[in-house]
């Protein structure tokens, strides 16, 4: 990742403010109703999508082999003849790929000179109720196999008691653990119910040094939903006026689509502005959203309709 | 063409363009006649349809003539009792007109698009699902009403007359509950969007209308004028400007014609130190920039707490650079063109005014052409014109504020009252301004919220009368509510025959919970036969104006709670019964029993006339409160002196109104003796205020009166005055026959609907 570092700052709870969430709902709603992506335009936004994708995977049976095969798709995430189609001079590649810290060293390898990144996750994924020298062990592991980027879970008890220095202590050791590594603190935004918690966790993960807040672990009831993606782009937007610091956004878990891709890109333009449309503040946390989206620039390049199977797999 | 490189640059999001090849088609059906009869009239005089946003005649419609409205009426008029007779019918065809207007969504909403420059988005998204609901909403009370409105009529032919914002959208909101309530309709469309009613009409073929149940006739405003004035009308209802709303409630002044008036409006947005300023801030986006900011009800007036206005501010002009201003076909298109050149000149000239007053102006940006872009005029003080005005377009005001109390002020400091939005995270606060704002429709955390089941209406010179749910049916049936009886006769001054019955009695105004001599310092001789009942004070001009100051300050009553309320009015019904002998003086003693009677009745109503909870959307709470008008006018028959007084002051007091009541000329002295009486069963000073005198000069003063919020007038003979005079203010006249019943409540309040969303 080539942006800089967020800088922890003091521990700041009077930066929370409660969130309506009718009114984030309808927003959320509405933004995305405003804004139609055609043709060209269309095709060049799905790029960006898989420019700023994690492609992910955190499944009890992964394997090496699994992980490498991933990595391919990484490297080369459509087919040559849609590249051509498109207009494009190089293959395009994923933001980063994202797995568990055991599969690190395996992806790192898979990846070499491709120029894309592993992360990692890391701390007691997804609960994170380990202990906390287990969890920065965790860290310091992972960035030791490779790993540029180290997807933490934070302690939701934390949100849910209003223990805000303990969350704010903890985050900011992990930073540490993390050392030239960035940090992506997931939120498990579905864990915390409330769109007034998410701000708050989104603050206090920022004044701990978080470079990212991320939404899901992939694994709560509730993964990335607009108006949760609303509430942390504008606690974001909150902390760069208070600081002038900036920090990345990582949607994560459940979404699947081309359509997906589109929406959160609105978002993230409107709320934002265009340089949260790059892979430095940026990235989507998906698995099966790539092939939809091969799908669609097939669709875009030839005006037929594609099938997966024809693509080759993750 | 832009390469998908190049694209990747810029993150540009394009063109997005919505085809208008079916539009076109049928636009190529013109020239258009009128929808008489079930059928299109020949194309008459024609006048130019234009598309704001390209500058291109669309099409060219009828200007309908007094003829054209005539001969619609005859048609409505023809096709009227067989339309009642069936409420079966009406269901299926209301129904089907629902689905006819979903399935032809799309041409619906790019002809709207075209014809009013309004963003496809929102035909798409807004008007058209809204039409949809509506008709729906519609269908189905022409099935229960016989049930839910036993006996109820119909009025028989209604003219509509509808404006050019939502040119659908109100045309659904005019049509759907008077055919429901078994109505044949007359409409007008707006001149400057007459379209997708035309096509409307097409659809009501298709779907069965029976010919002459729906008739559009296009025209300006002297076809409206037309349908006005045509004796054959037997209700009109109007959504427009105020000033054409008067124009209409002077002429149609003493005509019976029932009136619903939709008029202007210039909502507070309030902004209070808790609310969440991102919603806020997306709220002055769906309340003004929104259709352009051509909404009646749009916040205009942001009101912000002092401890949040630089936050606010800064983030409000923000939104608005990411805010796209341009193509209303582009299904990215934000605000879309004014409706016409000669709109678009009003608004950069108010907006000029307002500067030259001293307001601050942030501009976005917005093509060449018939276009504006979002504005947001700071530091506006209450005496800058653009705090007053109605602007309707995509224009916004900013004052700040200290306290809740003073965000009231500043709310109520308006002439309108139609629609008021409230920002807090604090629902009782929120609340508390609710009850107190002066508006029609308030909404909690959101604007512009809108369901036929919500009741959508304006109090004060945004008109009177509600659209939506069980309140705006009753709009379109009939109520036997003309009243009957003598005129006032003629007041001589000087000394009089007459024998007195007895020692001396005196009688004085009462004004303010004391007994008042006439400002005139003159009296008559009332008499009955050849006995002189008594001398009545000579009220005038001034005692009518100090018995409005003295209600305006009895406003504790208004607060009162029903029960207290009914306490104070049992205890009214024991004083009258303790001085029934003394009445007896001035009235037969069983009109003195049916007024203890009548004052048990409605000191029993008291605690009783509950408003709704509407069913509108999941997540939401949607109230409809019935508030008392404030200061009411009371113009009593000259039958009855007693009972026919109280038979009007008992309901509005018990709905919390406070009264400034004219009691019959021939025998004033039954009415007079009341008020030492109120005194003494606790009715505070100023709820009930009497001034006797000339009945004709009293009620021009009270109807012509700014700070009288409604009238009950009795008296047939002064009813065409009071009507006219009303239109000042827009003041609500409702003519009370003799008698009691639920229906005295419900002309005694108005309701406001509030909206609160809810979610954790």
């Amino acid at each position: 990742m080539d942006h800089p570092h967020n800088p922890a700052t003091q521990l700041n709870t009077d930066a929370f403010h409660a969130i309506n969430r009718p009114a984030a709902e309808r927003r959320a709603a509405s933004l995305v109703a405003r804004r139609s992506i055609k043709g060209a335009h269309q095709a060049a936004w799905l790029l960006n999508a898989i420019a700023c994708m994690d492609l992910t995977t955190l499944a009890g049976d992964d394997t090496e082999d699994r992980v490498r095969r991933l990595c391919a798709k990484a490297r080369r995430p459509l087919a040559d003849h849609i590249v051509a189609g498109l207009g494009l001079t190089e293959m395009p590649h994923t933001g980063a790929v994202c797995v568990y810290p055991t599969m690190v060293s395996a992806a790192v390898k898979a990846l070499d000179s491709s120029g894309i990144p592993v992360a990692s996750v890391a701390t007691g994924f997804p609960a994170g109720l380990m202990p906390l020298d287990l969890r920065l062990a965790e860290i310091r592991y992972a960035v030791d196999q490779g790993a540029s980027e180290i997807d933490i879970v934070i302690t939701r008890a934390h949100v849910l008691g209003g223990n805000w220095s303990a969350l704010y202590d903890e985050i900011a050791a992990m930073k540490d653990a993390c050392g030239p590594a960035h940090l992506k603190a997931i939120l498990a935004t579905g864990d915390l119910v409330t769109l007034s918690n998410v701000h708050a966790a989104s603050m206090v993960a920022m004044q701990a040094g978080a470079d990212f807040i991320k939404t899901s672990t992939g694994k709560e009831g509730v993964n990335a939903t607009l108006p949760v993606g609303l509430t942390m782009c504008r606690a974001i937007r909150d902390h760069g006026a208070a600081t002038g610091n900036i920090v990345g956004f990582k949607p994560a878990g459940g979404m699947k689509t081309a359509k997906d891709a589109l929406n959160w890109q609105i978002l993230m333009r409107e709320e934002l502005g265009r340089d949260w449309l790059r892979p430095g503040l940026f990235r989507l946390g998906a698995s099966s959203m790539l092939a939809d989206i091969e799908r669609q620039l097939e669709h875009h390049v030839t005006g037929r309709y594609a099938a997966s199977h024809r693509h080759a797999l993750a | 063409m832009t390469s998908i490189p190049e694209i990747l640059e810029t993150m540009a999001y394009g063109p997005a363009p919505e085809s208008t090849a079916a539009a076109r088609e049928w636009l190529a059906r013109g020239p258009f006649g009128l929808f008489i009869g079930g059928s299109f009239t020949a194309p008459g005089a024609l006048f130019d349809v234009r598309d704001p946003a390209r500058d291109e005649v669309l099409a060219q419609v009828t200007q309908g003539s007094e003829g054209d409205v005539d001969a619609a009426v005859q048609a409505a008029r023809t096709a009227q009792p067989a339309w009642e007779a069936d409420p079966a019918l009406r269901a299926r065809i209301l129904y089907a007109l629902a689905r006819q207007v979903q399935k032809g969504e799309r041409l619906f909403a790019v002809l709207e698009s075209l014809d009013n420059g309004k963003p496809i988005r929102e035909t798409r998204d807004i008007d058209i699902p809204l039409v949809a609901r509506h008709v729906y909403h519609h269908a189905g009370w022409a099935t229960l009403l016989a049930d839910e409105f036993p006996n109820a009529r119909a009025h028989g032919v209604c003219g509509q007359i509808i404006p050019w914002n939502f040119p659908l959208l109100m045309l659904a909101w005019k049509v759907a509950p008077a055919l429901a309530a078994g109505n044949t309709v007359v409409l007008k469309p707006a001149e400057d969007t007459p379209l997708t009613a035309l096509l409307f009409a097409e659809i009501c073929v298709e779907a069965g209308v029976p010919p002459g149940v729906v008739n559009i006739v296009t025209g300006d405003g002297a076809t409206g004028a037309a349908i006005v004035a045509h004796k054959g009308v037997d209700k009109i209802a109007f959504t427009g400007s105020t000033e054409v709303g008067q124009i209409i409630r002077r002429a149609t002044a003493g005509s019976g014609k029932p009136l619903t008036l939709e008029l202007g409006g210039k909502s507070p947005f309030i902004v209070l130190g808790d609310a969440d300023l991102d919603a806020a801030v997306e709220g002055v986006v769906d309340a003004v920039w929104f259709n352009q900011g051509e909404v009646c009800c749009a916040g205009t007036r942001i009101l912000v707490a002092e401890s949040v206005a630089a936050t606010f501010r800064k983030r409000l002009i923000s939104r608005m650079e990411t805010l796209r201003v341009g193509d209303p076909l582009d299904k990215s298109t934000d605000i879309g063109a004014i409706v016409s050149p000669a709109q678009l000149a009003r608004i950069r000239d108010l907006v000029a005014q307002g500067v030259a007053a001293g307001a601050v102006a942030y501009e976005g940006s917005a093509p060449e052409g018939c276009f504006c872009p979002p504005i947001l005029l700071d530091q506006v003080s209450p005496a800058n014109p653009c705090a007053s005005e109605e602007i309707f377009g995509p224009v916004v005001t900013l004052q700040t504020f200290r306290s809740p109390p003073e965000a009231i002020e500043l709310a109520n400091a308006t002439r309108y009252g139609l629609a008021a939005s409230i920002w807090s995270e604090n629902l009782t606060v929120a609340m508390d301004l609710a009850a107190q704002i002066k508006a029609g429709v308030v909404w909690i955390n959101a604007t512009n919220m809108f369901d036929a089941t919500a009741p959508f209406g304006g109090m004060r010179a945004s008109g009177f009368g509600r659209e939506g749910a069980r309140e705006g049916m009753g709009a379109y049936l009939r109520k036997d509510d003309a009243a009957k009886g003598a005129a006032p006769g003629t007041i001589d001054p000087l000394p009089a025959t007459g024998t007195p019955d007895g020692l001396d009695r005196t009688h004085k105004l009462y004004i303010g919970g004391a007994q008042k001599r006439a400002d005139g310092g003159a009296s008559w001789s009332v008499l009955s036969g050849d006995t002189r009942l008594g001398h009545a004070p000579l009220g005038n001009r001034k005692d009518i104006r100090n018995a409005v100051e003295a209600a305006h300050k009895a406003s504790g009553w208004t607060k009162m709670s029903g029960h207290q309320r009914a306490q104070v009015m049992y205890f009214l019904a024991e004083t009258l019964d303790h001085h029934r002998d003394g009445l007896a003086a001035f009235v037969p003693m069983a009109e003195i029993d049916a007024s203890i009677a009548r004052t048990m009745y409605y000191a029993a109503w008291s605690d009783k006339l509950s408003g709704a909870v509407h069913n509108t959307q999941s997540a939401h709470v949607t109230l409809a409160m019935r508030e008392a008008f404030g200061v009411m006018g009371v113009i009593c028959p000259e039958e009855k002196p007693l009972l026919g007084a109280l038979s009007l002051i008992l309901p509005a007091i018990a709905m919390g109104n406070r009264v400034v009541v004219v009691p019959s000329q021939a025998n004033p002295l039954a009415a007079l003796e009341l008020g030492p009486m109120l005194g003494a069963s606790d009715v505070p000073g100023g709820v009930v205020n009497i001034v006797s005198g000339p009945v004709t000069e009293l009620a021009k003063t009270l109807a012509a009166h700014d700070d009288v919020a409604a009238m009950a007038c009795a008296q047939p003979a002064v009813a065409q005055m009071v009507e006219h005079e009303s239109a000042g203010n827009l003041k609500p006249v409702w003519h009370a026959p003799e008698g009691q019943g639920r229906d005295w409540l419900e002309a005694m309040v108005q309701v406001k609907t509030i909206w609160v969303p809810y979610g954790a």
